[in-house]
């Protein structure tokens, strides 16, 4: 960082990327205003920013994948103009997709030729791209076996490949929320491969909505909120707090007041559970713990080690192969699988990792939402639907819960993203559970939604409902639990009180290393 | 808002008509190639399907047909399937429908006689839609192959059935014997006739009014029964109606059952209504112009009320079309409706984008929300 800061001293900073006037509108929505960007030639560049700040937006019309309503875009001084992305990797921009974009069925080098394919045959691709590899994995160490099927690759290795495919001839390398996927290790090394390539003379753009990644890797970061470019700063010269205070826009205290519960009776007894898929893999793998009440147990780990299948199993969406499930006096096995229907008679709240594909119907109004997984209870009508009581419940869950706009006619997908949370929340706590399933509370949720979310957990608990919260974010594990439970391939690596954990431990724990060895 | 950046009044009701002027501009020139003059012809369409006597009776038997078939595509589109199989289930409705006619005319008094063969046809027509739905729900058949393949079916058992044992006796055209005069669907001239009100002689009859009546009933099933609630859900979300634990199995084939009830009702029109025996094909189509005019109506009650109101002029006026023109044959008329069907159904939303363009450049900017 020093060494680029003397260079910019010594002569007028040459700028790799220079963005002017941006504005970008979805309709009534202002995703982008007047947006200014300069990105230093050879520098790691970050944009933090809340979910729904305009930060995706911004990439995705700088990639060509948007186009702007106004606004100019200049690479090394000359004025561009990117109407698609072919055009985005003409100008030498590369960008790796929050959501990879590879073809699982595809080796590394199939998937790396994908696009760059010259002629009708593909033998000198193939040559051509096998020896971009391998000078790629020399000089930055960015290697990857060439011939391995991208399904075969664990996450952190597919990432790699989808930065070699955005490096192809390009020296603007967009990266947009890269690291939701890894584990802490995996982000080293990501990290790692990053600054060797700035070294070398990329231009990276980091865009993330996590303050430490940013602290531990950028040469400069920018801020938007709210579709506006607020402030740019040598990160340097700031600190996690003033960063964080020019996302929000306000003072926000992500401190959880935890009061001291006493833990009661088990609500939820897990033995020895199993769930092996359809294709025969075992993604639950032997699993026992209990939840008392008032208790929050999480289960931490890298997305897609089980969590989600555990998840599924307690709430009765999938039936256990083996093993079994005490809850509320039933016992589940895979010979006495409960539906989700009944789980919920049961005494279960989920709130599911997925609130676009499970826990809302998008395109129902907030009325309707109230109700999903409910629509049976007896007190809303007969035959037909008594829509007053139904609208008496919405109101109820709206207001309670602050859910902003609080009207109960709009439709779930016209809410943000925080408010959609809310909205799931509200209906799963209003059903008063003994046992709450959590998963992934604050994914794409605002910071002011966060803090509302986390003390209606603590509340919770308080009250003495027993809490499994599943979660991707260490901080969020740390600040929330009782005990955290640590899944890897769908084993359960090892449960310990969170007063004995620290998130280096728990790093270690999520690539596999058992406790006792981890502390 | 809809997801075509429409306000919701230009998309059910405005981008309807554009498409509506695209496909009568389409067809104009058509008519106008073949060297007739298009003006005349719409004129001779529109007076044929509205002002000739019994014209407008016409017009509204076909919408009849519309009706159910469309309601039929719409129940199950809700539930996000595609039964295209309306035919075949409208065919076996039309068994049904006759069956119970055949076996009972002889003694059941008509008040009796036509709830029980509406029943049947409703019956037979759910019958024939609940095995590619239990297909589609316990073995993940799907029901756009399924269905399909049962118009063929349905097809074959009714060629074999008419052209046999159902055969009318000492004739030689496959169909059934006329019903006797309880199994007739009371004409609407004839009803209006006894409270003193004189219309034109059409095939329009009671049937019109079970069709209203089912289009009610679907509605209320849909936006206010818990059924309905399910079906939508899952229509929307299979992911968000396994964790409500909705019983996906059961609602799939009880959509398509419904859905099949409905087809098969349209025999009550086709058969029972006019003409009183089963005739083979009888269905003509109708099942899968269902499909455009469920697209068509948006899959809304009302919306496929009118829209086949609009199918249901175009067969009559069709018909008037090919009679005073020597070079509009049955096929011209044919094409239209196809155009029509095309402009309505396939490319609905062609002109979605530029209409939203044009919107936006002449609402006064609004506030931000």
């Amino acid at each position: 960082m020093a060494k680029n800061k003397k260079k910019d001293g010594a002569s007028a900073p040459s700028l790799a990327l220079s963005l002017s006037g941006i504005s970008k509108s979805f309709g009534p929505v202002h995703a982008n205003r007047d947006v200014a960007l300069d990105v230093h030639k050879g520098s790691i560049h970050g944009i933090i920013g809340e979910n729904g700040a305009g930060k995706s937006t911004l990439m995705n019309i700088l990639y060509g994948l948007y186009s702007a309503d106004a606004g100019q875009i200049a690479i090394d001084g000359k004025p561009v103009r990117i109407a698609s992305s072919s055009d985005a990797i003409a100008h030498g921009i590369g960008m790796v997709h929050q959501h990879f974009m590879l073809v699982k069925t595809f080796t590394v080098l199939e998937n790396v030729m994908l696009g760059a394919e010259k002629g009708f045959q593909l033998d000198s691709s193939v040559e051509a791209t096998r020896a971009q590899l391998k000078k790629m994995g020399d000089e930055y160490g960015l290697s990857v076996d060439p011939d391995t099927l991208i399904s075969d690759l664990p996450v952190g290795l597919q990432q790699r490949v989808e930065i070699l495919k955005a490096l192809r001839g390009a020296n603007i390398l967009i990266l947009d929320e890269p690291t939701g996927v890894l584990t802490p290790q995996e982000t080293q090394g990501l990290f790692e491969i990053l600054r060797a390539l700035r070294d070398e003379g990329t231009t990276i753009l980091f865009i993330t909505h996590k303050l430490h990644e940013i602290m531990a890797l950028t040469d400069r970061v920018s801020v938007m909120r709210q579709g506006e470019m607020v402030a740019h700063r040598e990160t340097a010269k700031t600190d996690m707090e003033e960063l964080a205070q020019l996302m929000v826009g306000r003072k926000v205290l992500l401190q959880v007041e935890r009061t001291k519960v006493e833990a009661g009776e088990p609500v939820l007894q897990v033995r020895d559970l199993e769930y092996v898929d359809a294709a025969g893999v075992k993604r639950v793998d032997g699993l026992s713990f209990d939840v008392r009440a008032g208790e929050l147990l999480s289960v931490a780990g890298v997305a897609g080690n089980g969590q989600t299948e555990l998840l599924y199993m307690l709430s009765g969406i999938l039936a256990p192969t083996g093993g079994s499930i005490e809850i509320g006096g039933a016992k589940v096995t895979a010979d006495n699988p409960v539906d989700a229907a009944h789980m919920r008679d049961l005494g279960v709240s989920h709130v599911p990792e997925d609130r676009h594909n499970r826990g809302l119907v998008l395109p129902f109004d907030a009325k309707e939402n109230s109700i999903l997984g409910h629509h049976n209870d007896r007190e809303l009508g007969g035959l037909l639907f008594d829509r007053a009581a139904i609208a008496e419940r919405a109101t109820r869950q709206v207001t309670e819960f602050d859910v902003r706009p609080p009207n109960i006619d709009l439709r779930a997908a016209q809410f943000s993203g925080g408010n959609q949370q809310k909205l799931v929340l509200a209906r799963e706590i209003d059903a008063a559970p003994s046992l709450l399933l959590i998963g992934q509370p604050t994914r794409g949720v605002d910071i002011g939604a966060i803090e509302f979310i986390y003390s209606r957990l603590m509340e919770m608990r308080a009250a003495g409902c027993a809490i499994l919260l599943v979660s991707v974010e260490l901080e969020e594990v740390m600040s929330l639990s009782d005990r955290i439970l640590v899944m890897m391939d769908g084993r359960q690596i090892g449960i310990v009180d969170r007063d004995a954990a620290d998130e280096n431990m728990l790093g270690l724990m999520m690539a596999g290393v058992s406790s006792e060895k981890a502390a | 808002m809809t997801s075509h950046g429409l306000p919701r009044w230009a998309d059910v009701g405005l981008l309807p008509l554009i498409n509506i002027l695209a496909a009568v501009i389409v067809s104009g020139v058509l008519i106008w190639v073949i060297g007739e003059n298009p003006f005349e012809a719409m004129a001779v369409m529109f007076n044929g399907a509205f002002v000739y006597s019994g014209g407008f009776g016409y017009t509204l038997y076909y919408t009849t047909n519309f009706i159910f078939t469309g309601l039929a595509v719409a129940v199950a589109f809700h539930a996000a399937m595609f039964n295209i199989g309306g035919e075949g289930q409208a065919y076996i409705g039309g068994l049904g429908a006759g069956l119970a006619v055949l076996m009972a005319d002889s003694f059941l008094p008509g008040f009796l006689l036509i709830p029980f063969a509406v029943a049947f046809a409703a019956l037979f027509g759910a019958a024939w839609a609940f095995i590619p739905g239990y297909l589609q729900a316990t073995r993940g058949s799907h029901i756009v192959i399924t269905t399909i393949m049962f118009n063929f079916i349905a097809a074959s058992v009714m060629v074999g059935l008419l052209s046999g044992p159902m055969m009318r006796e000492g004739q030689g055209s496959p169909e059934t014997r006329i019903f006797e005069p309880n199994g007739h669907m009371p004409y609407m001239h004839e009803m209006l006739g006894w409270i003193g009100i004189e219309v034109a002689r059409s095939p329009l009859n009671l049937s019109l009014v079970i069709a209203l009546a089912a289009a009610v009933l679907v509605w209320f099933i849909i936006w206010r029964t818990r059924f309905g609630y399910a079906a939508r859900t899952f229509g929307h979300s299979p992911g968000a109606a396994e964790y409500a634990g909705i019983n996906t199995t059961w609602l799939i084939i009880a959509v398509l059952a419904l859905s099949g009830a409905l087809a098969g009702m349209m025999a009550s029109n086709a058969v029972l209504g006019e003409p009183h025996k089963i005739v083979v094909n009888f269905t003509s189509g109708y099942g899968f112009t269902g499909i455009a005019v469920a697209l068509m109506g948006r899959n809304h009650p009302v919306g496929i009320i009118l829209a086949s109101l609009l199918f249901g002029a175009l067969f009559q006026g069709g018909t008037e079309l090919d009679f005073e023109f020597q070079t509009i044959t049955r096929e011209t008329v044919q094409v239209v409706q196809g155009l029509i069907i095309l402009f309505s159904g396939a490319l609905a939303y062609m002109f979605a984008p530029m209409l939203a363009r044009i919107l936006f450049m002449i609402t006064p900017e609004r506030e931000p929300a």
